[in-house]
């Protein structure tokens, strides 16, 4: 707890002003150097995607000399950025989908009907999510061998559903659990059954954890590395973008192509960055929202 | 509505359960039951050995020790620094500015502040693994930081910061504050608003500076998304591994100063053939893992504060 508390009880103490213009200084410094920190590497390997890879370890402070499109052509071709885009929406499109609808059946069930077992299910899921993965990995890796879905995108989708479901699961089911009864209880009246209430009465209702939940599980897909590493070994070119991206890197390294790496990351960086722009707030909410609850 | 209940509860259940119950559950129970074996991973036979794994974990020297030691150092380290400096981002820029007409907000620009820390969040943590890369690089390779020590006259390590003994654990621990804070702002932030104002207006009329704002009223009330918090950079820390695999050299090195004990579940597992021992591994990471979340469950609740 040390890093910045020692300043400030002197500015207190010292008796400064009553806004603490030290304190301000400080604080607003502080905040400003965080930004800073996270905006200065970010541009700068944007800036360094425009320079020749013998620019970028001789003069890496500078500008480069000229826009060398170039380094996004090559990150496109021999790096096949592009493909490992397409490999990883064709992923995600069922992955996430699927996690979705298994995650909010569950849920459902389990926020709104009691049975026995039910507890037990639900707390299955709930201790999921403190697992640590790599302990599964192997058995994992040997499970998929042995129905013949290793290196293949089923696989992969399969995997990602089952290892999503324990957050999804425990959040939805919190959040299923705070709809009102009273409309459900209507819709029963009206003569609807089991499956017509969950699909057209309680999934609308439940839209706005749903919205979050999906954008958490779009942000952590995406971003998956450990279970493509494993899972997707074989084929380079099968790779999603996290996977395809780390290849890359391994590939040229230090002495290759740096540039075709860099603007290959910026290219990767985009989407992500489009959409944070246009989604923060979205996205801010969606990723904590299972924290806060 | 009584009718079709249980076919209905079953076909919604079935799905789910059944695929979490196949990758999931049963890979982690078939870890535990690998762990007591002397199993490779790639031939069919094997033998029961019962617990010889897990003591000759702690007789290796060469990996599993040095994991262990850097695992908890980051435990210990990094959920102390991420939520020190989230906690302190989300006052100032939600409570820290006090001047217009007693209307308590952040300071100015916090809103940018906010959509900036948050975004290492969003990045993969390949880009991540990428960008501080060659952020940490040697001179000769364009290194940022390299660079700039240079450039004003400092010195800098030759190989890098990744390539220096000294530097690479920190260097990583680095990384994973840098790409977390936004997150434990955001989270905090979220918590704080939920502290109803007149507190501080109260606070504020009696004469409270921001620290004592901050200690006698934010702080006490917060102590419950402080707690939840810390079990999940706990859990983050346990796992860190990706970092490492992307970033330093051999992946854990160099020599072994940044080897951690996922990395070494990863390597005795699909690069030494040793299944079985890498299973014991991850059986004392697993219950490392459960172990946290008790005690901080069991140890951590205090009196709830209603308001």
């Amino acid at each position: 707890m040390a890093t910045e508390t020692p300043a400030k009880p002197t500015t207190r103490a010292s008796g400064a002003p009553r806004e603490g213009v030290v304190l301000n200084f400080f604080s607003q410094g502080f905040l400003w150097l965080w930004s800073l920190m996270i905006i200065i590497p970010v541009a700068w390997i944007v800036l360094s995607s425009f320079k020749t890879s013998r620019e970028i370890a001789s003069v890496p402070l500078g500008l480069p000399e000229s826009l060398h499109w170039q380094n996004y052509a090559n990150a496109w071709t021999n790096g096949h950025i592009g493909s490992f885009f397409l490999n990883t929406l064709q992923v995600m499109v069922f992955s996430v989908s699927g996690t979705m609808l298994l995650g909010a059946m569950a849920a459902y069930v389990l926020a709104r009907y009691q049975f026995w077992g039910n507890r037990i299910i639900y707390f299955g899921f709930a201790a999921g999510m403190m697992f640590p993965v790599f302990l599964a990995l192997f058995p994992l890796f040997k499970t998929l061998g042995n129905v013949g879905l290793l290196n293949t995108y089923t696989g992969l989708v399969i995997v990602y559903i089952a290892y999503s479901l324990p957050f999804t699961v425990f959040f939805l089911t919190a959040f299923f659990r705070t709809l009102p009864t009273g409309v459900a209880e209507a819709a029963v009246v009206d003569g609807a059954g089991h499956y017509r209430l969950f699909f057209q009465v309680m999934l609308p209702m439940a839209k706005p954890g749903l919205v979050a939940i999906t954008i958490f599980n779009i942000i952590g897909q995406w971003n998956q590395f450990l279970l493509p590493l494993v899972l997707m070994g074989r084929n380079p070119d099968d790779a999603v973008i996290s996977q395809g991206l780390a290849n890359l890197a391994m590939r040229q390294g230090y002495e290759g192509d740096s540039g075709a790496l860099f603007a290959g990351t910026v290219l990767a960086m985009i989407p992500i960055f489009v959409a944070y722009v246009l989604f923060q707030r979205q996205i801010q909410e969606g990723l904590t929202a299972g924290a806060i609850k | 509505m009584r009718h079709g209940r249980y076919p209905f509860i079953l076909s919604f259940l079935a799905l789910p359960v059944g695929l979490y119950a196949w990758l999931v559950i049963l890979p982690f129970a078939q870890a535990f039951q690998i762990s007591l074996t002397d199993w490779s991973g790639s031939s069919n036979n094997f033998d029961y050995i019962g617990f010889d794994n897990y003591l000759n974990l702690f007789k290796d020297e060469r990996f599993v020790l040095p994991a262990l030691r850097h695992t908890g150092i980051i435990l210990l380290v990094m959920p102390v620094i991420t939520i020190v400096l989230g906690l302190f981002f989300a006052f100032m820029l939600n409570l820290g500015g006090r001047s217009r007409q007693g209307r308590i907000e952040g300071v100015r620009g916090s809103k940018f502040h906010k959509v900036v820390y948050f975004f290492p969040q969003v990045l993969s943590v390949a880009i991540v693994g990428i960008l501080w890369k060659q952020v940490y690089a040697p001179e000769g390779f364009g290194g940022l930081i390299t660079g700039a020590l240079g450039a004003v006259g400092l010195p800098a390590p030759v190989n890098g910061f990744l390539a220096d003994k000294r530097f690479v654990l920190a260097a990583v621990i680095g990384v994973l504050v840098w790409s977390a804070v936004g997150f434990y702002l955001v989270f905090f932030s979220s918590a704080m608003a939920s502290i109803p104002r007149d507190l501080y207006e109260a606070a504020i009329i009696d004469g409270a500076g921001r620290f004592q704002t901050f200690f006698k009223i934010t702080l006490p009330l917060l102590w419950d998304s402080v707690q939840t918090a810390w079990i999940y950079l706990s859990i983050v820390a346990l796992d860190v591994f990706v970092l490492v695999y992307l970033m330093t050299p051999e992946q854990g090195g160099p020599d072994a100063a940044s080897e951690v004990v996922g990395g070494v579940i990863w390597k005795y597992a699909f690069k030494n053939a040793e299944q079985a021992f890498a299973s014991a591994i991850g059986v004392v990471l697993f219950f490392a893992a459960l172990t946290l979340a008790v005690v901080s469950l069991r140890f951590g609740r205090r009196e709830q504060i209603e308001f």
